[in-house]
């Protein structure tokens, strides 16, 4: 029998029975919407954990001090980190294209009757750039300032709006620790980070802060960007051989520092939203596997209640291949109608969510691909048994079917 | 043009097995009209079943125009009850929810025929039914019903038609029209073979075979 002529008498008997083919298909409908929407929010944290990962900076590598103790004990850090060994990988180590050395503490700061303990970060001016700080408003402090140890402070947005109360907090004097500072800049608003908020803090030179602030001799951490196009992994191994030296560790010693680039950190964090992805998936497409036995169920109705029809259509001269493709095309359009109408509803629920929760969605043109052939997958899969049941009946048992 | 030899069918009723076709052998000529007649039970239903390829011997042969249909598989077996053979049942057994035409259509799509609808038209005009085309079998009366079947059976052009009590459901008028439908199928060259247990129409018919028991008991 033609193509044309098999679909056209397929859509017949499923039009005819429209409440049953609708029943049919809303297993697939819900199961291919399920799978969409999930792995669209599997796509989406992922898009919107590397987004914040990326505001943190670009091309971002930190270096910091060891940590004391072993075994999964982790007390203090090691303070071995020194401006020279900044000074050191900066002129050893290719492929860096700005680093700051940081140190950070908490302060006591107070503005009239306002006084908060607040996140200090002391760095250099490269910081800036390295870590995606912009101004919001006033300038960040200078080359000449960080060697003079001068007391100026930018200022996070949300520690200007505790301590000024939205008063414009440029050009003030506060006192960090008792310490006169003047406020020369704001930051723009970065947003929290979870684990830690850039938007609480005051950003002074380094060397401000460890001279006349908190009086260190060692650096917290050193901050690095390193240039476009550079392999991460070639510059952690080269500052590794520089600090190792620096520290004169002997190569069967553990570092007594460790190294973390953006990169890494990314990869990491994208494996685990990948394993969610793949979870959130695989939990809904049990659900298509429910829709398929649903599929089949109805089919397996369908054929019995049809027995009569495809006795006819033997008597006519019907061969078993003609019945089993009539019954394989009912159940494989029930499922791609299905997984068509399960697309739309996918991509329904995927904008409800948006709208109704903070989670972000993220459709791809693979995953509907999949959801879409895995459906179609389904219709030939559980239909085959029932139209193959359908097609090996004997002419005059089906005929005389009542 | 159809002969069987020997050809013995039972069934299996619960523990018993039923004899239906006891070692009948028979043969038909081309443009023959034939009656077999039998009270119910007789086994002249299954005999018809086996001649006209939808139920299998369990012994004895089977040979149609020269060929042997016993030793055949399903496939070619599909081929002749669709191009040699023309049904028409007692409860007419057309398919719902499709109009007359569609029906009639049916044996040609399944022969991979070009011209279908043409042609099924054509078939539908033969037994007076050409303004009925696209009504459905519910929309029809019994007589129609059953003449829309002798179209579908005569579209593939079919040297056999096989009636099984073609007008047991019939009014007397319907059956009159419908028993001259088969005279003039048989005029035109066709060899008709009526299962019936209507006296009248069997005496219409050039031979009759009578059946009793699974056995052909006498011949007229």
């Amino acid at each position: 029998m033609l193509f044309w002529t098999l679909l056209k008498v397929s859509i017949k008997s499923l039009w005819a029975n429209k409440m049953r083919s609708f029943l049919a298909t809303l297993g697939i409908i819900i199961g291919v919407g399920a799978v969409i929407a999930m792995l669209a929010l599997g796509e989406g944290a992922k898009k919107q954990i590397t987004q914040k990962v990326a505001s943190l900076g670009s091309n971002l590598m930190v270096l910091r001090p060891g940590q004391k103790g072993s075994q999964g004990v982790r007390s203090e850090s090691y303070e071995n980190l020194t401006l020279e060994n900044a000074e050191a990988i900066l002129h050893e180590v290719p492929g860096i294209l700005q680093l700051s050395p940081v140190v950070r503490a908490s302060a006591q700061i107070k503005f009239l009757n306002q006084n908060n303990l607040t996140p200090v970060t002391g760095a250099a001016i490269t910081y800036f750039p390295i870590r995606n700080f912009t101004l919001q408003s006033g300038r960040k402090f200078t080359e000449i300032e960080t060697r003079q140890n001068a007391r100026v402070a930018v200022i996070g947005s949300q520690t200007a709006n505790d301590l000024f109360q939205g008063k414009n907090p440029l050009e003030k004097m506060v006192k960090v620790n008792g310490l006169n500072f003047k406020i020369i800049g704001q930051l723009e608003i970065r947003g929290d980070q979870g684990w830690y908020n850039p938007d609480n803090q005051i950003i002074i030179p380094y060397t401000t802060a460890m001279n006349q602030l908190f009086g260190l001799k060692h650096l917290g951490g050193i901050d690095l960007q390193i240039k476009e196009g550079v392999n991460s992994s070639m510059v952690k191994e080269k500052i590794t051989k520089v600090m190792r030296r620096q520290h004169r560790i002997p190569p069967d010693m553990p570092p007594d520092f460790t190294i973390q680039s953006q990169a890494e950190v990314m990869r990491t964090l994208n494996s685990i939203s990948l394993v969610l992805t793949m979870l959130l998936g695989g939990i809904a497409s049990i659900s298509l596997l429910v829709g398929g036995i649903g599929i089949m169920n109805i089919m397996l109705v369908t054929v019995t209640e049809r027995t009569r029809e495809i006795g006819i259509r033997k008597a006519l001269g019907a061969k078993n291949s003609d019945i089993l493709r009539q019954f394989l095309f009912e159940s494989i359009i029930l499922s791609l109608i299905g997984g068509g109408v399960g697309i739309v509803s996918g991509f329904m629920s995927c904008h409800l969510i948006t709208v109704f929760s903070s989670l972000s969605t993220l459709v791809r043109p693979l995953y509907v691909l999949v959801a879409f052939s895995f459906s179609a997958a389904v219709g030939i899969f559980f239909g085959f048994y029932p139209a193959f049941r359908a097609a090996r009946q004997n002419p005059i048992d089906a005929l005389r079917y009542e | 043009m159809l002969t069987v030899k020997n050809i013995s069918k039972r069934y299996k009723m619960g523990e018993e097995y039923v004899i239906a076709l006891n070692q009948v052998s028979l043969s038909i000529r081309k443009s023959e009209m034939v009656a077999i007649v039998g009270a119910s039970g007789s086994g002249k239903s299954t005999l018809m079943h086996i001649l006209g390829c939808l139920d299998h011997p369990d012994s004895g042969q089977y040979f149609l125009e020269g060929k042997e249909i016993s030793k055949m598989n399903k496939d070619a077996l599909a081929k002749i009850r669709n191009n040699k053979i023309g049904f028409v049942f007692q409860s007419f057994n057309l398919l719902p929810r499709m109009s007359a035409l569609e029906n009639v259509e049916l044996p040609l799509l399944y022969a991979g025929h070009p011209a279908a609808k043409g042609e099924a038209a054509a078939a539908l005009e033969k037994v007076n039914l050409g303004s009925r085309l696209y009504h459905e079998p519910s929309q029809l009366s019994g007589g129609q019903q059953q003449r829309v079947t002798i179209a579908r059976a005569l579209v593939t052009n079919p040297s056999i038609i096989l009636a099984d009590e073609p007008t047991g459901n019939l009014d007397t008028k319907s059956n009159e029209e419908i028993l001259k439908i088969f005279q003039k199928l048989n005029q035109d060259g066709r060899t008709v073979i009526i299962v019936t247990h209507d006296a009248e129409i069997a005496g219409k018919c050039q031979r009759q075979i009578k059946i009793r028991d699974g056995r052909i008991i006498e011949e007229i």
